[in-house]
């Protein structure tokens, strides 16, 4: 295969120094540390992994994790929607401050939005103590807690979106008769769909993994409230490499797919907004 | 929505076909708000309340204990090696991957994006697997006496990999909306790469480089999970300061361990300021396809 | 002119950072200390003893670094490379891994110090809220319908292993050693536990400080230390009928020692936690000292309650036999943590 077919011709420099150097940093830094994960967990053998992977505490975490992460991801979804909406259609006091805290999350360490979180949620917290129900320390902070982290991603997919959203769309809904709640559900929220959904996976691939804020204000208790990167350090911890490598590996592919989804998605997004870029 | 079928011609603007009732978007404007309150603001307002709560003397007492002075000088030693590091790559892959077209680019880019949903525990862990004493390279190192993990390096190896994406994920979609006409007319005018490269791609991204160096710096001074496994938590010497904060609060010193999170939650404040400051100046400079 | 500024931000970026990290004082030698969770007060006391005791005696400074987390994890660093120059853990068979895993301290380390390499001991009590609302006086009453028990992780935390086994030998003791009966003791005592931190101080904060739970199996010291921390109003301790000799051990890691050159120091460490200011320290810090005699402030003794305690070795062989047996993958802790039993 010629250069010339794998790379369309260019009358720009640089391309072999900047290719090569960006691969090399790739290899060093992500594919050769995260292979070598892949490769003590494929020296196992099929059996092993197999056993690791259905065992039912490794199960139950990996359900905690995977679960959770779906509820808060769609949670953020419904009122990163509503953050998103007001950020960019309506005017009110502290907009702009408002816009800029919805990056706090981006910003706040992990562990110290873990230790605040534990801190209000406790059952002697702030809202803690206000609640007829435990948040801290249940299935529930974790939730919480992955609300916290997931909730940018939405925000922030959507608003350049509702930016470049066409109003004459909306006009021209209303001109043939459509009452408002009818624009929005027919009109709007179609279009906004794909950007919806790739925030939601961000969102979501992010809080799979999370593990500092989560670690604070979770019970820890196995099958109810033990999260999935919290059984690689357990097996970590307990000089079990392989366990803790084939849970990875179990992750790492999921993260990986749901990456691959994302980045199709937001191809597709793009091509239905009529972006070429 | 059923709230939005009631019209209300009040408040500021007059109802219109294109737009909700009063009634409605104040009711979105609290529920947001609301949310927004519960999740993030009372948190945030959570760190610095605990921190204070014994007043300020007690506040600045906790920064006088040479463990966690030696945690602060240490995270900004790592962040010090890893962001600039970052930036060499994101400007290298930003220009390969948004200058030219080839084959695979899409697989690159969702290369360069792993790292953001990989669980920081396997970020930190892949390093074990690779420098541990029982990891692949651990005897060859141990034989010549070099130490990655629970040292320095291997702290600065976890945060790059944490930090990887932002530099490169803020640059490649303004350059690629930029295009490459202005280098080509800069090159036919007889400048040379280097050239081109510094007074014409780097002006035009300099903002949007500054805001991906920030969101990476944020990251690399507050990141937890991936030091965690790899700092041997060491008082004084490999302790970075989101590790401090949590050795702090086992030793029931919740004031300093909040005071510590307090300087943290600081330095994110910081972090948003300046960057609503550049997105408010500098808006169209920036992508605004960025997502993080 | 704006155009370079980005260029020139980043510049003194990279400038103006080295500056503020100027690296802290070198030229003194340190000592690296790998110990478990609840003794972060006593080796900050030890460690300045330590240094005053060195400097009188050689003339030089000396800093001990300390490290603390759950004692199996902290196991594993030293394991993974972590410098350890002395390793003072929870239980045996976590330096017994490292030996194994390592080579790095002979196999027969714990015959090294006096009386097993423990210079200290301690025991595991019942932390409960002032006034007993549950009524708990032993065992069996941490299995009654309503209480909520708090303990670790015995995966991760040595404390946590302890209080597993002085269940367990309560267990074996109520019905005539049938080790079936102890399982489904301990069984129902776990499912009366809503929390598992991964280590010892994790479960104490969670249950003192967040309000969880009735009772806190905790370690002896962990327990009067809970006092110092967050009052004498609020707590009080049980303690059960039988309990269990926990024996957290000391060591020299051989091979790091000779690579850092720090033996004299190492070895100088660990005799003076046996020497009487040793012991008086870890004494003054709720640890019981195998030599009480010569404790200074014989106050710290005697507030030690006497309690019928087993031993690891006569109840379960060893620390080698118990390890697997109960904590080992697919032992009696992950058999007992099912679901449906």
């Amino acid at each position: 295969m010629s250069r010339a077919t794998f790379r369309t011709p260019s009358a720009l420099p640089g391309f072999g120094l900047t290719f090569g150097f960006a691969w090399l940093w790739l290899t060093l830094i992500i594919l050769l540390p995260l292979g070598g994960v892949i490769l003590w967990a494929g020296s196992l053998g099929v059996e092993r992994l197999i056993q690791i992977a259905s065992d039912p505490r490794t199960l139950a975490a990996l359900k905690v994790s995977f679960g959770l992460s779906l509820l808060a991801a769609a949670l953020n979804a419904v009122f990163g929607l509503i953050l998103a909406w007001i950020l960019t259609r309506y005017d009110f006091p502290g907009r702009r401050l408002v816009d800029a805290a919805v990056d706090l999350p981006f910003a706040l360490p992990t562990a110290v939005a873990g230790i605040a979180l534990a801190a209000i949620y406790a059952p002697n917290g702030w809202i803690g103590a206000l609640l007829p129900f435990k948040v801290a320390y249940t299935p529930l902070g974790i939730f919480v807690a992955l609300v916290f982290i997931g909730l940018p991603f939405v925000v922030r997919t959507l608003q350049p979106v509702l930016i470049d959203l066409d109003r004459e769309l909306e006009e021209a809904s209303a001109t043939l008769g459509a009452r408002r709640p009818v624009t929005l559900a027919r009109v709007i929220l179609p279009t906004l769909f794909p950007a919806l959904l790739v925030g939601f996976a961000l969102a979501f691939a992010r809080a799979v993994g999370e593990y500092g804020s989560v670690i604070f204000i979770a019970g820890n208790v196995p099958y109810v409230s033990e999260i999935a990167p919290l059984i690689i350090i357990m097996k970590l911890e307990e000089f079990d490499y392989g366990a803790a490598t084939a849970v990875a590996t179990i992750m790492l592919l999921i993260s990986f797919a749901l990456l691959l989804l994302i980045n199709l998605l937001e191809a597709w997004t793009r091509r239905r907004l009529g972006h070429v870029s | 929505m059923s709230a939005e079928a009631a019209t209300a011609p009040v408040g500021r603007s007059l109802a219109s076909p294109t737009t909700e009732s009063a009634g409605a978007k104040l009711l979105l404007i609290v529920l947001g708000l609301g949310f927004l309150a519960l999740f993030l603001v009372i948190p945030l307002f959570a760190v610095f309340a605990e921190a204070f709560r014994n007043g300020v003397a007690v506040y600045f007492e906790a920064f006088e204990d040479p463990d966690t002075q030696a945690a602060i000088r240490l995270t900004l030693l790592v962040a010090a090696i890893a962001v600039p590091l970052n930036i060499v790559f994101g400007l290298a892959a930003s220009w390969a991957i948004a200058k030219f077209e080839f084959r695979g680019k899409s697989f690159m880019l969702t290369l360069i994006d792993l790292p953001f949903s990989v669980s920081p525990v396997v970020s930190g862990m892949c390093y074990v697997i690779l420098f541990g004493a029982s990891g692949y390279f651990g005897p060859w190192l141990d034989k010549h006496g070099i130490q990655i993990i629970f040292a320095v390096p291997g702290l600065v190896l976890a945060t790059v990999f944490v930090t990887f994406p932002f530099v490169a994920r803020e640059l490649i979609p303004l350059m690629q909306e930029q295009g490459t006409s202005e280098e080509e007319a800069a090159l036919s005018l007889g400048a040379n790469g280097w050239r081109t490269f510094w007074s014409v791609t780097l002006p035009n991204v300099r903002w949007a480089l500054l805001y991906g160096v920030l969101l990476s710096n944020a990251r690399a001074m507050g990141e937890f999970g991936a030091v965690s496994v790899v700092s041997g938590h060491l008082r004084g010497l490999t302790n970075t300061l989101p590790l401090q904060v949590e050795i702090l609060y086992n030793d029931y010193n919740f004031v300093a361990a909040f005071a510590a999170a307090s300087l943290l939650a600081g330095l994110g404040l910081v972090t948003l300021v300046i960057k609503s400051l550049l997105e408010w100046r500098y808006g169209g400079e920036i992508s605004s396809k960025h997502r993080k | 002119m704006k155009r370079f500024l980005a260029a020139r931000l980043l510049a003194a970026l990279t400038v103006v950072a080295p500056v503020a990290v100027a690296a802290p004082a070198a030229a003194q030698s340190t000592l690296t200390n790998v110990s478990y969770d609840p003794t972060r007060e006593l080796y900050k006391d030890f460690n300045a003893l330590f240094a005053k005791h060195w400097k009188a005696e050689t003339g030089q400074d000396i800093r001990v670094q300390v490290s603390h987390g759950g004692s199996g994890k902290q196991a594993r660093s030293v394991i993974d490379g972590l410098n350890a120059d002395v390793v003072t853990l929870a239980l045996a068979s976590d330096i017994d891994a490292i030996a194994k895993a390592t080579k790095k301290l002979p196999a027969d380390w714990q015959k090294r110090l006096p009386n097993n390499s423990s210079p200290y001991t301690s025991t595991i009590v019942f932390l409960v809220r002032k006034g007993n609302p549950k009524g708990i006086k032993d065992w069996n009453d941490l299995v009654k319908p309503g209480v909520e028990v708090i303990t670790p992780n015995p995966k991760t935390s040595g404390g946590a292993r302890w209080n597993y086994l002085a269940a367990w030998a309560y267990g074996l003791k109520q019905n005539d050693n049938d080790p079936e009966k102890a399982k489904a003791f301990v069984a129902e005592l776990f499912k009366h536990v809503p929390v598992l931190d991964s280590g010892a101080r994790g479960s104490t904060t969670t249950f003192a400080q967040r309000g969880l739970g009735d009772v806190l199996l905790a370690w002896e010291n962990e327990a009067y230390l809970s006092f110092q921390e967050f009052g004498d109003d609020k707590f009080e301790i049980v303690f059960p009928s039988i309990s269990i000799l926990a024996e957290p051990p000391v060591a020299i890691v051989d091979a790091n020692v000779d690579k850092n050159g720090s033996r004299k120091a190492a070895e100088a460490y660990l005799n003076l936690l046996y020497s009487p200011e040793g012991q008086s320290l870890a004494a003054k810090h709720f640890y019981r000292p195998v030599k009480p005699e010569t404790v200074s402030n014989k106050a710290d003794v005697e507030r030690f309650k006497s309690i019928n305690l087993v031993t690891i070795d006569d109840t379960f062989g060893g620390w080698a036999k118990a390890q697997g047996e109960h904590f080992g993958d697919g032992g009696v802790f992950d058999q007992i943590f099912k679901p449906g039993n």
